[in-house]
């Protein structure tokens, strides 16, 4: 793969409230609309970077709240990453995490999926975690050209 | 920002969920939906889907606590019109509609 080459970048720090994930969601797809997505890439990765904010909202900070920040960058060619990244209790096993229907949550009302639909939405997926640090998501998504 | 509004017929429950339903709306759609069953104590419960214009995982767990919920009152849920973006949820989820 050639070196990729960011054209632009932006970055929002939000507090660990859920009101927030419909924030980083809008500022998503408003940076976004430089690329003229179509509306389901555009679905997709709403729809990841909603999970890996959610996460960060329901687990990084239990009982409080802190920050969570948001990097999008544009590179040339059509690829999108986004990394989301929080300073709370960081993930012990990150293996683990990313199972399927693994949920540290209420199993009552958190599906356990995140990580799963963060892996099929996008083309790549990383997850850097240091307990007592925090958890830094990278996603990766290149978009087709429009036919 | 999601919605939802109720259509009650004997026996039966209707959710019309609108808007986007994220970790945020659940939380206030969940206690909306189980206050519902609670007074009218459905035998089925449908959760419609055609409004709803984004869904994350967080309506996958809805979906399933609602279930599980229903199910210990000796009822049954479903799916309806579930948009292409709310589907591919689903289908990752192995939730089978109707």
């Amino acid at each position: 793969m050639p070196k990729l080459v960011p054209v632009n970048q932006t970055r929002v720090t939000f507090l660990s409230r859920s009101v927030n994930e419909g924030y980083a969601r809008a500022v998503l797809a408003a940076f976004l609309t430089q690329l003229d997505p179509t509306v389901p890439q555009l679905a997709d990765i709403k729809t990841a970077v909603s999970e890996a904010v959610t996460n960060c909202i329901v687990h990084a900070y239990p009982g409080t709240l802190g920050p969570v920040q948001m990097d999008i960058t544009l590179f040339e060619g059509g690829v999108v990453r986004v990394v989301v990244r929080d300073r709370g209790v960081g993930i012990e096993d990150v293996a683990r995490a990313m199972e399927p229907l693994y949920t540290t949550g209420d199993p009552e009302e958190r599906a356990g999926l995140g990580f799963a639909v963060m892996q099929s939405f996008m083309d790549s997926v990383r997850v850097a975690s240091r307990p007592g640090h925090g958890t830094r998501v990278t996603l990766v998504r290149q978009l087709e050209r429009r036919a | 920002m999601a919605k939802v509004h109720f259509v009650a017929a004997p026996g039966t429950l209707t959710a019309y969920l609108t808007g986007e339903i994220d970790h945020h709306a659940a939380q206030a759609l969940r206690r909306e939906i189980d206050a519902q069953v609670d007074i009218r104590l459905p035998e089925l419960l449908t959760l419609d889907f055609a409004g709803v214009t984004f869904m994350d995982s967080s309506g996958v767990g809805l979906i399933l606590g609602r279930s599980r919920r229903i199910g210990a009152l000796g009822g049954q849920l479903t799916i309806q019109s579930a948009p292409t973006n709310v589907r591919r949820m689903l289908d990752l989820a192995h939730i089978h509609y109707v």
